[in-house]
């Protein structure tokens, strides 16, 4: 199973995909109005790392052990691995934080066009 | 000593009063600001005669002086220099204790009465107060700097009381002008001490004396350069030339003030920092000859003004400069406790003057005029009695204080060699001149016809004021005879002499001071007879003369135009270098424009910035990605190949 991963779709591929929903984070960060897209767009984001982090925890984890030095090797997948447990944590509290927030504003605006929720403009 | 003397209560009470008057007077009843204005120097004057009392039982065991309190704390430590809050309590600083506390709460009394109708009651009896701390911490300071923080203190407090009456503007103005002449000494002063740092490492008074004591090299020099910066700081405080010009000017205060701080106290506190300073003085024969030759001739050139002014209070003025003058010379031909009998004498009568200058004003409605009294003797007969006492004292006449202290001053001048005797004759002239002028004070006001309108409508004097004077008028007559001697300083000479040694004179026969005395005398009678002459007789000759004598008369009447000299040689350039240079160029241009840029260029960049803090949530986060985007460009891009001293650096840190 593991040489099917690591042979059959090549490490680019994810990294590509990663790199690509990254922009779309990024882009939906920039031009969407909703409040609640742009923190969706945020999430993607998160998630592109996340996924980038794994991919390299992978290629860690196959990589040639004569070579590299077999418990290295091991110690950087793992790291790889708990700090997409970490940005998830990180995801998950600033859900419901930033939720929480939404709901405020919408209670108290009535909308959620960001445009229009510039109360702090001098 | 007593274990329950403490002397920091002795300041800290009048300042308590100050406190209390100052901050809650103006909300409470009359007679609560009477009450506590008047406990702080009773009780000051009380914590006073305890330490006396040690001195009056049996003698037995070493001598209770000189008594030190050291505040635990300290004060400044600065590598090797250390200066504490310490208080010293010897025969010297006692003697002007009892005199401080002791006329000062008899002022205090005769206040009460004097400015019972006046609005700021409180705040002249917080003022009053204020000056009693200050005045107290300089006395007993034991080092240079304490005593200069009482000095600039007793400054701001006769600043404040000059200007009492601040609504007129003569009044502002004296007390400006007090204050900045006082400056110009203080400005001695303090070079005095740093010099005293430099050569000696210390400030207090003991220690001084004790290195000088320890080096018989110290002579000349160093210790004359020093002594001169502190005769200048001297001369600021005690109205000497050249720079006595502020004094007759602060007669615009009450009267009472310029009783307690213009005559009795404050003014002699040059006399005093001389005197405690004796022992550097006694190394440098030169600045010695400098103060006797500054009080001698500030003694006749005050006393020559004095001849023809006509306002009551500048009489007083003049002769308290003239009194001072006396003392100096006294300091300066190493008499310093003649001087300082002099000065105890003098606080009592020129007081007692004051004040029953100030019970006449009172009386007749406000006029300071000479010329528009006369024939008060009837009216105000207690206030006569007491001003005849105090002429008396002051002009010399045998037995009462001042011929004790004024003859023991100038035998002592006329055992100092050469210029000591042409300076006791000027001493003895200025004498004759203050026969004539006090008589002259006294004619005018006291006899001949009534020649004011303000007559008609004289108030009663209150005993608040008559108790005051009466007291001092005792003082006045028997002060004298603390020296226990027919004439001299005597037995207060040698309780002095533990702080200020020996006088040269106090080894002279006594057969000196009593023919000074008899010469003394009869300059009193002299003075007297012309005076009657020319004031008790014929009102008609002052004027004639006058008129004989034009230009002399002028220069005099116009106090030998030094406010006008100075104005022009001093005051003026000053005022025009600083309206053309130091306003323009250093307050406007200089100061103004940095604080202008200080203040410009935040305002500017704030005004671009706060452009970017739209409150657009977009925006934010457009500039969010862009530096996002920054960063990883720095990271990303390969600097190495665009710059490639940019590596080595990588590897010199590498490397560490």
């Amino acid at each position: 199973m593991s040489s099917f991963l690591s042979q059959q779709v090549p490490l680019s591929w994810y990294l590509l995909l990663s790199a690509v929903l990254f922009s779309l984070g990024i882009v939906g960060f920039l031009i969407k109005r909703n409040l609640i897209t742009v923190f969706m767009s945020i999430e993607l984001m998160l998630n592109a790392v996340n996924l980038s982090f794994v991919t390299f925890a992978r290629q860690w984890q196959f990589c040639d052990a004569a070579v590299q030095g077999c418990l290295l090797a091991q110690a950087h997948a793992v790291k790889g691995q708990i700090f997409v447990f970490f940005v998830m944590m990180v995801a998950a509290a600033e859900a419901a934080v930033g939720l929480a927030i939404i709901i405020a504003v919408f209670r108290a605006r009535a909308t959620l066009a960001v445009d229009r929720i510039d109360l702090m403009k001098l | 000593m007593n274990g329950y003397l403490h002397l920091w209560l002795i300041p800290l009470l009048p300042f308590a009063g100050f406190l209390f008057n100052g901050i809650l007077g103006k909300r409470l009843p009359k007679w609560i600001v009477t009450t506590v204005a008047l406990l702080a120097p009773l009780t000051a004057f009380a914590l006073v005669l305890i330490a006396v009392s040690s001195l009056l039982g049996p003698q037995d065991g070493p001598s209770p002086f000189p008594f030190i309190e050291t505040c635990p704390l300290g004060w400044l430590n600065i590598g090797t220099l250390h200066i504490d809050f310490s208080f010293v309590l010897d025969q010297l600083s006692l003697v002007m204790l009892l005199v401080v506390t002791g006329v000062g709460f008899l002022i205090h009394i005769y206040s009460v009465g004097y400015m019972k109708e006046d609005k700021g009651y409180a705040r002249y009896f917080s003022y009053l107060n204020l000056f009693l701390f200050f005045m107290t911490v300089l006395v007993l300071a034991g080092n240079a700097l304490l005593m200069f923080v009482g000095w600039e203190g007793v400054g701001l407090a006769s600043y404040l009381l000059i200007g009492f009456w601040f609504q007129k503007t003569t009044a502002a103005d004296a007390g400006k002008k007090a204050f900045i002449v006082n400056r110009i000494g203080d400005f001695g002063f303090l070079i005095g001490m740093f010099l005293l740092l430099a050569n000696f490492g210390t400030l207090t008074f003991t220690e001084i004396a004790t290195k000088l004591g320890q080096d018989p090299g110290w002579t000349g020099g160093a210790v004359t350069v020093i002594a001169l910066c502190l005769l200048l700081g001297a001369t600021g405080k005690s109205a000497q030339l050249p720079l006595y010009i502020w004094l007759p000017d602060a007669m615009e205060g009450p009267t009472p003030v310029s009783a307690l701080i213009h005559a009795a106290t404050m003014v002699t506190a040059g006399v005093y920092m001389i005197a405690r300073n004796h022992v550097l003085f006694d190394h440098s024969p030169f600045a010695l000859g400098v103060v006797a030759v500054v009080g001698a001739a500030t003694a006749l050139f005050a006393a020559t003004i004095a001849l023809v002014q006509t306002d009551i209070k500048r009489v007083l003025a003049y002769s308290t400069i003239s009194q001072l003058g006396y003392m100096f010379l006294g300091c300066g031909v190493a008499a310093y406790s003649a001087a300082i009998f002099h000065l105890v004498t003098h606080a009592f009568f020129k007081a007692l003057l004051f004040l029953a200058a100030g019970s006449v004003i009172h009386a007749i409605g406000g006029e300071q005029d000479l010329r528009k009294m006369g024939g008060l003797r009837k009216k105000l007969p207690v206030t006569f009695a007491v001003t005849t006492v105090g002429v008396l004292a002051i002009s010399g006449f045998p037995f009462f204080s001042g011929s004790y202290s004024k003859d023991a001053i100038l035998s002592a001048a006329f055992a100092q060699g050469d210029i000591g005797k042409a300076l006791c004759f000027v001493g003895l002239f200025t004498a004759l001149l203050t026969s004539f002028y006090m008589f002259r004070l006294w004619y005018l006001a006291f006899f001949g016809k009534p020649r004011g309108e303000a007559e008609s409508n004289h108030h009663p004097t209150p005993w608040s004021m008559l108790v005051p004077l009466l007291i001092l008028a005792l003082l006045s007559i028997g002060g004298g005879w603390l020296s226990g001697a027919w004439t001299g300083v005597g037995r207060f000479g040698s309780f002095l002499a533990p702080v200020l040694g020996l006088s040269a004179t106090d080894s002279e026969s006594a057969s000196l001071e009593v023919t000074i005395s008899v010469i003394a005398f009869v300059v009193f009678v002299l003075g007297w007879f012309v005076a009657e002459m020319f004031y008790g007789q014929k009102s008609e000759r002052p004027a004639r003369l006058a008129a004989a004598l034009p230009g002399a008369y002028k220069l005099l009447a116009g106090k030998y135009y030094v406010d006008e000299i100075y104005g022009a040689f001093v005051v003026k350039p000053l005022l025009l270098f600083s309206k053309y240079f130091l306003s323009p160029v250093v307050d406007k241009a200089l100061l103004g424009g940095t604080a202008w840029l200080l203040g410009g260029v935040p305002t500017f960049a704030g005004a671009l910035l706060q452009r970017w803090q739209s409150g657009n949530l977009r925006s934010y986060a457009a500039w969010l990605t862009a530096g996002a985007a920054a960063v990883l460009l720095f990271v990303v891009v390969p600097w190495y190949l665009v710059w490639p001293e940019s590596l080595d650096f990588v590897w010199k840190v590498a490397r560490h």
